[in-house]
Parts: structure tokens; sequence; C-alpha cells
């Protein structure tokens, strides 16, 4: 795949869940519909469950990559208004 | 008047400290009540009791201070508005399950459905000691199954379907187990490993996993005096007549062993594990 261009960028790596999917749901609300979020996240839980609440909640999930520092980058395209 | 108290204990009245006052049991399956039953149980034990329920650790209520002279009054109000009594002693207690996947999204299976199957095939049957069984949906185990003498865990196996995967690399991380790897545009998942437990299902965004619905069983949990947890012997069971299978193999195992107010878990000690788990695998590949 393509290297994948981000529109926004929200860094959810000083919170804790559920604040993290709080945190991503809210910028992503910040968006239009077909525009990509980047999510900077932890490893563990965050990593674990956020990719799937950004599924439950309909959008669109593209790519997870390893930052290679313990955090990971997760590309969200925003799904309906 | 001469009281039984087994038959009444039979019948969900649990005696009180307080002289022919009883708690009534009120059976809940699944954890499941409507609007109605509990509009029902609240005129009941307003008219009848102390104006208050006692919520128990199986997802039953109580209703507490009910006398003897109205028990015929109470079943019949009860009854009005579809609530039964349930059942206390050596026999087989409500189905206790999470909400399970018609409305939890960490679900693997159908567990009220289950549950009221269950409950429809086993309720109440008399055994030399008490049988519980419970249902959770999935390896959250919110309903902690372990406790029941059996108990059914939600389950999946998976399959991966390389042409709808985009190698996002979700899965490889949802995955707690670290069972899958992703390299080379593939990914491969060490069975040794997995679980069952769906998470990489649920979470890929394309659906690009084939979930196949299954169980995983423990028995011989107990939760009381003695505290043991249930064992799993098979490790997923995919067919939903097989897992019926054992739970009649398991009770019928129970029934032909135990001894009065035994548990299944002791009946497995002293009968041999050897010999139990045989009976439950012959169970399962017939």
């Amino acid at each position: 795949m393509a290297d994948i261009k981000a529109d926004e960028t929200v860094d959810i790596t000083d919170v804790v869940c559920p604040v993290t999917f709080v945190k991503a749901k809210v910028a992503l609300d910040e968006l239009d519909e077909g525009q990509i979020l980047s999510i900077k996240l932890n490893d563990g839980e965050p990593v674990q469950n956020v990719p799937r609440s950004m599924k439950e909640e309909g959008h669109k999930v593209l790519k997870l990559d390893d930052n290679g520092d313990g955090t990971y980058q997760l590309y969200v395209e925003k799904v309906g208004e | 008047m001469e009281v039984d108290y087994a038959v009444l204990k039979k019948g969900g009245w649990m005696r009180q400290k307080q002289k022919n006052n009883f708690a009534l049991r009120i059976h809940v399956v699944g954890g499941h009540l409507t609007g109605e039953q509990m509009a029902t149980i609240a005129e009941v034990c307003e008219k009848y009791g102390h104006d208050y329920v006692h919520l128990t650790a199986r997802q039953s209520l109580e209703i507490p201070f009910m006398k003897l002279e109205d028990i015929d009054a109470i079943k019949a109000d009860l009854a009005k508005g579809g609530v039964e009594p349930s059942v206390c002693g050596p026999r087989v207690r409500t189905t206790t399950a999470c909400q399970g996947n018609r409305t939890c999204p960490s679900a693997c299976i159908d567990t009220y459905g289950l549950a009221l199957e269950i409950d429809k095939r086993y309720f109440a049957r008399e055994l030399p000691g008490k049988f519980k069984f419970g249902v959770t949906g999935c390896q959250n185990n919110c309903l902690k199954t372990e406790e029941n003498d059996v108990g059914i865990k939600g389950a999946e196996r998976v399959e991966w379907q390389e042409d709808k995967c985009i190698n996002c690399g979700v899965c490889v991380k949802a995955c707690r187990e670290e069972a899958i790897t992703l390299k080379d545009g593939k990914i491969s998942i060490n069975m040794d490993k997995c679980t069952y437990c769906g998470r990489c299902e649920k979470a890929c965004p394309v659906d690009a996993y084939v979930a196949h619905e299954g169980y995983i069983v423990s028995f011989g949990g107990l939760f009381g005096n003695h505290i043991h947890r249930g064992e799993v012997i098979i490790p997923f069971i995919e067919d939903h007549d097989k897992l019926i299978k054992v739970c009649d193999a398991a009770i019928q195992f129970f029934d032909d062993h135990a001894k009065p107010n035994d548990r299944l878990q002791f009946c497995i000690e002293r009968e041999g594990e050897d010999k139990f788990k045989q009976e439950i695998l012959d169970a399962y590949n017939s």
C-alpha cells in the first residue's frame, strides 16, 4: 500500500482507557468525511482496543504502523458526518 | 399445620431466621427480566413483603418476608405477570448468562438463547446435589463461567482470507497471545497459541477473517465452602449438538455417581479424573 497522507494527527499516548478512545473520537469529529486521521497510541491496551473501537464506530481503519519506540500510528478514514 | 421445608425449598421458598417467613427465589434465566415481570415483582414485594428484593449472586431475585399463609396468593399474583418461583436444593439451578451477542460487541455467541435452551432442557432436574450452568459470551468472562459445574464460554475459530486482507497489522496487535504474525503480506496463526478469543476477527477493519462460532466448556467449578476452578477438557467445541452431548454426559455422570449433596468436582475426584474425561470425550466423539 502506498504511504498514507494524514489530514490531521492526534496523540493519545498521554491518556488512558477509556479517554484514549474519546480523544480519538473527538479528533475525528473535527474532520470531514473521507479525511484521514493519524492517531499516535501506546502499546498494550490502546493498540489492542482502539482500532477495534474505531471499526465499531463505523470508520475505516487503513493501517497500523509500529513506530519502534513502544508507540504505534493508526490511520483512520472518517466515515459519516 | 405441619410444614414440609424440603418441599418449600424445592419450590424456591428459602426459610428465614424469622419464623414462618420465607425469601421467595424467582426464576430468572440468563439475568433477563421484562418490564412486566419487574413491575409484578415490585407489586408483590410491596403487598406481601417488606417492599424490597435481594439480588442474588447468580442473577436471581429473592423477595424476603413472604408469609406461609400467603403462599398461594403470592404465586397467583406472580403468575399473572409471567413470574415463576425458582428452585433451591439438590437439582439443576437457574442458568446464568452475560448479555451475549444480541447487544455486546465483544460476545461471540448468543448467550441468552443458549441459556434458555439449557434451562428448558435441564432446569429443576432432580439430582443428588446442586448443579449449575453458566454461559458467557467471550473470554472477557463477565459471567465467571469457571465457577459453575458446567461453564460455557463463547469462542471463535478463525480463518484468514488473503484476498480480503489489506495488511494493516491491526490483528497482530489485537491478539493478546502473540499468535499472529504478518510477514511479506501473509498472516500466519500459531494454533498452539490461539485461544479462540476472536479478537482478531472483531478488530479486523475489512472482515478478512471468517469466524466459526464455538464453545469452551469447563467442568467442576465450585465457589462456595470449597473453591475449585472448572477445568477444560476439549479446547474448542464447534458443533452445537456436540456441546449439548457433553452437557448431557456431565450431568449424567453426576446423576450416576454422586452422593447426597455432592458436587460435580468432588464426584470427579472420587471416581477419577481419567474416567470423567473419557466419558466427556466419548460423548463428544459419538
